[in-house]
């Protein structure tokens, strides 16, 4: 067989056994698929010839290691990219609503948005929320709040998302307790929490207890999910918020995989089998609008992943190897001037994503500098998406820009660069001690303060901000979150304190701070518990600041 | 002037905040003069600690835990923190606090950032005078946090009655330190971050160089002080250390001591500093540089002939001898 | 000697996106002034007494949560309750355009939306001080 032979042979077999092994399940979309004018698309294009080793190293093949391609053998073929829009706002009510349109507008799953108080274990009621209930999503005292949250909506037929941290214990033993309610086993829930508190210490700021007994929670889920809930996605390691703080697209998928490697490391530390744990590891990640560069960076990011988990924590099941994400596109990039641009960005964004083999996506809406989007921001930010999927002719063939030569010398490079961050956090001694010793933040602080700079000079052009100004009129329709709601808040919440059984509540939460006192115990089971008896958010978490301590900001100006 | 130093003894707050800020922009030499001469009375009864140690050892995190520890004893604090001015723009960014913030909200607790004002020696040109205010308002302790530079930071020993050096393991220049006389400085000795690795053997080369010293000195033993100051663990007793050191210090008469030798040195240094600006005004030396340059530079005099012969001249006008 | 300018740039609230406050602070100490940051989550009566305490000639809240209409005019509240009020407060955010005069009328002096390039905020603080 001449050497050129081989590309068509393994082809051949990536055919006959890996995509084989996924269409016999869950056949493509379509038989055939084409162009706008009828010229047919192959599931992949590959080489004709060449170095056909350093092809299998670098690309390989779509659900094949090294992933670069693509986690899945079919990827758009088979089925779209989840569409998933993040909100809530308001009470639970208002957001329930929201919910159902989105539902009905074609939406594929929910994301959850909880309001700052919820994300920090507040209660409503608690003086420090003043201002902040029900403003950036929904707020959440109680399981009654969760129920309404989700009344209505079947949760063995609908997959949640939900963007909780520090306690995402919390919220994630309230969901299961609805479930329950609503008469669905735990095996059935599939969704989504984000649950990662590294990148909250150095870009995102919602951040409870010290990273040890933080991580000791998110092993405690990892756990329990993995025997109670084994469909759940226990983490979402999220390098968007990294991003948003200004990071290079180097930095985000760096900073985001050193984060990834440490939670690794805490679960294989409390006697986790990594191959009991890895493949429920998502990601999520920013999309910007330097079109190839995202693109370049979703693969990099891929290729990476797979390695680490081969390679340094010797996984054995290809799903864990598999680095699958969520993207948003990039808030930051949204300008207040001119916000109709902002549709064109999205589109490029999504773009990026998809081009990039993302597995879900969130677009921005246009007024979303401005405040909370509006009904039909929101609706053309998901047609944008349902564009890209139906019109675009992007998804008929996979990783469609693989074997330009500028998109693999930008993954390359992107890459190097990440493996060297990755090197040099390893040799701080992990990313606890990256983040304790501020390294991090200021490599995130220098390129935001970088890019800002190229703003201010002009050097780098933002369209409508900084050139191409116009005279304009301030934006008329915004939506604006009824600042008598945190009052409706606190009265729902005292009617709860006054009907529920309060003698049980102490008890239960006596009996978290007993299990919180002792690190071997998986806190999940007393948490599930405590919300069943409608104990708050902000007594659980409470409790927790009182064992674990609350965690103080590290910043290098 | 009586007025504002009227209400820096009552402890009002602003009144406090102006006088440092009287202190240091210098705007009005006079009133600054007349503000510490007026306060001076009511100075000497506040313990002063000076905090140093290498950027990332921790200090500012270690010092909110010995507020919280202070005030549990119903000890008010002062802090005055120092941080670099940039030598470019003679702007700073004063981000100490932030790891003290929570006690913002306490009344008895005032955090003043001070930038150093191309001041060198770890601290800035108002930070002697501050300390006095905190001083005469009646803070129980006030607290300078140094800028954390290392061997230059001298002068915060010559303003406090305690230096406290924290060190870390880790830093990589433990040992290049200890030689550098920066241990010199230190009264204590805090290692923090006492859970990482190679803390053990910092505390050995500590003692070990502290064996020394105190062989030198032989007064007294300088406590070494093991610290976790994140998880909140050694704070207790590092503070009754430190406490009884100080008692030591005071029952032995050191403290005394040490508090005339600052004297001495604050006037000296004020005696100086006017001798200086009045030999300036008399010499008119800043309009008549430029012709001396010219005749030193075309060798028609040397330098020390000048100067001689123009000082002379000047302490015969004023009838010196 | 001069008097320096002193600017407290605070984050009142809940969010923790400092990304904006952060570039403020530091590209205000390249312009020159003395910057104090204090870090996310600072309560107002935090913010008036830190200001306070630090002589501050000028207070920048940044907040993007959208409680500003809440915590930015209780900010100038607590200031006036101290006498303090000769203090400018300015802020900036997420802040619909709608909202700026009632800030304005509560004692919010100025506020600089997304976009606003940081020469703006020099010029004002030069023409306020």
């Amino acid at each position: 067989m001449s050497k050129d032979e081989h590309f068509q042979k393994r082809r051949k077999d990536w055919e006959d056994t890996t995509v084989k092994k996924t269409t016999d399940r869950f056949p493509e979309r379509k038989t055939e698929f084409a162009t706008s004018s009828w010229i047919p698309a192959d599931r992949i294009d590959i080489p004709e010839s060449g170095d056909f080793d350093n092809y299998s190293d670098k690309l390989g093949f779509p659900g094949e290691y090294p992933y670069t391609r693509g986690v899945q053998p079919t990827m758009y073929r088979g089925r779209f990219w989840t569409m998933r829009q993040y909100a809530g706002f308001g009470t639970a009510e208002e957001s329930n609503e929201r919910y159902k349109f989105l539902l009905e507008q074609g939406q594929t799953g929910l994301s959850i948005a909880f309001d700052l108080p919820t994300q920090i274990g507040y209660d409503s009621d608690d003086p420090i929320a003043e201002g902040e209930v029900g403003k950036v999503g929904v707020a959440i005292d109680t399981i009654e709040d969760m129920e309404i949250l989700f009344d209505g909506i079947p949760l063995d037929k609908v997959s949640t998302s939900m963007t909780i941290n520090a306690p995402a214990a919390v919220l994630l033993a309230m969901y299961v307790a609805v479930a329950e309610k609503q008469g669905v086993s735990r095996d059935k829930l599939t969704g989504t929490i984000q649950n990662d508190i590294l990148k909250e210490y150095m870009a995102r700021g919602t951040y409870i207890f010290p990273p040890k007994p933080s991580l000791r929670l998110i092993t405690n889920i990892f756990e329990y999910c993995s025997a109670e809930v084994p469909k759940w996605n226990t983490i979402s390691i999220s390098g968007y918020h990294i991003r948003e703080a200004g990071s290079t697209a180097v930095q985000e998928i760096a900073f985001t995989l050193a984060n990834g490697i440490e939670y690794v490391k805490a679960a294989l530390k409390v006697g986790m089998d990594i191959d009991s744990f890895a493949d429920r590891l998502s990601f999520f990640f920013n999309a910007h609008n330097d079109l190839l560069e995202e693109v370049a960076k979703f693969r990099a990011a891929r290729r990476i992943w797979a390695k680490v988990m081969k390679e340094k924590f010797n996984a054995q099941k290809p799903t864990s190897m598999m680095l699958r994400f969520h993207t948003q596109t990039g808030g930051s990039t949204l300008t207040a001037q001119q916000p109709d641009n902002n549709i064109v960005r999205v589109a490029i964004q999504t773009l990026a994503a998809v081009l990039g083999g993302t597995q879900s996506l969130h677009t921005n809406s246009r007024d979303e500098a401005l405040g909370l989007p509006t009904e039909d921001s929101v609706r053309i930010a998901l047609r944008t998406q349902q564009i890209v999927a139906h019109e675009s002719g992007v998804t008929n063939s996979i990783d469609p820009l693989a074997g330009s030569y500028t998109i693999e010398k930008l993954t390359d490079t992107i890459e190097a660069q990440a493996w060297h961050y990755l090197n040099k956090i390893e040799d701080i001694g992990g990313m606890v001690r990256a983040i304790e010793n501020g390294y991090v933040q200021k490599e995130i602080q220098d390129a935001a303060y970088r890019y800002q700079q190229e703003v201010e000079s002009g050097e780098r052009v933002v369209v409508g901000v900084n050139k191409f100004t116009i005279k304009e009129n301030p934006p008329s329709d915004i939506l604006k979150v009824d600042p008598k709601l945190r009052d409706l808040q606190i009265n729902k919440l005292s009617e709860i304190k006054k009907l529920r059984n309060n003698e049980n509540v102490t008890q239960k939460l006596n009996e978290l701070r007993l299990a919180a006192q002792d690190p071997d115990i998986n806190l999940m089971p007393t948490i599930v518990a405590a919300v069943k008896e409608y104990a708050t958010l902000g007594e659980i978490c409470n409790i927790l600041r009182e064992v674990f301590g609350e965690y103080q900001e590290s910043i290098v100006l | 002037m009586q007025n504002l130093a009227r209400q820096v003894l009552k402890q009002d707050i602003r009144a406090i905040a102006r006088s440092i800020s009287l202190i240091e922009n210098e705007t009005d030499i006079t009133q600054k003069e007349a503000l510490i001469d007026t306060l001076h009375p009511h100075c000497g009864n506040a313990i002063v600690w000076g905090i140093t140690g290498p950027p990332g050892a921790g200090k500012s995190c270690l010092l909110d835990r010995f507020i919280e520890h202070l005030r549990q004893d119903n000890k008010t604090v002062a802090v005055i923190a120092v941080d670099p001015s940039s030598p470019f723009s003679g702007g700073a960014l004063l981000g100490d606090r932030l790891r003290m913030q929570k006690h913002a909200t306490d009344d008895g607790v005032f955090i003043r950032s001070m930038a150093s004002r191309g001041h060198l020696g770890g601290v800035a040109g108002a930070t002697a005078d501050a300390i006095k205010i905190f001083d005469a308002a009646g803070f129980d302790y006030v607290i300078i946090e140094t800028i954390g530079v290392g061997q230059t930071e001298i002068e915060v020993m010559e303003l406090s009655d305690i230096v406290l050096l924290v060190l870390v393991p880790g830093l990589g220049d433990e040992i290049q330190a200890l030689k550098a006389g920066v241990m010199e400085i230190g009264d204590i000795f805090i290692i923090n971050k006492k859970d990482l690795d190679g803390a053990d053997r910092l505390k050995s080369e500590v003692e070990y160089v502290l064996s020394l010293k105190d062989s030198i000195e032989s007064d007294s033993k300088h406590p070494i002080c093991m610290t976790s100051a994140t998880q909140n663990d050694g704070i207790g007793n590092a503070l009754s250390q430190i406490n009884s050191y100080f008692a030591g210090l005071r029952d032995d008469g050191r403290l005394a001591q040490k508090r005339k030798e600052r004297i001495e040195k604050e006037l000296k240094h004020i005696a100086t500093t006017k001798i200086m600006a009045s030999a300036n005004r008399f010499l008119n030396i800043d309009q008549r540089l430029n012709g001396w340059v010219e005749e030193v530079f075309q060798k028609k005099v040397s330098p020390y002939k000048l100067l001689n012969k123009k000082i002379g001249d000047f302490l015969q006008e004023i009838n010196w001898q | 000697m001069m008097k320096k300018i002193r600017i407290l740039i605070a984050k009142p609230g809940l969010d923790g996106h400092d990304r904006g406050a952060k570039y403020v602070a530091r590209a205000l100490k390249d312009a020159g002034y003395e910057v104090i940051y204090t870090g996310i989550r600072q309560t107002p009566d935090a913010i008036v007494k830190t200001a306070i305490q630090e002589d501050v000639d000028f207070i920048g809240l940044s907040l993007l949560s959208g409680a500003h209409n809440e915590l930015f005019p209780k900010v100038v509240e607590l200031l006036k309750s101290k006498n303090a009020d000769d203090i400018i407060v300015f802020g900036g955010g997420v802040i619909p355009e709608s909202d700026i005069p009632g800030l304005k009328e509560n004692g919010i002096r100025a506020v600089f939306t997304p976009g606003t390039p940081i020469k703006d905020i020099i010029a004002y603080i030069e023409s306020a001080k």
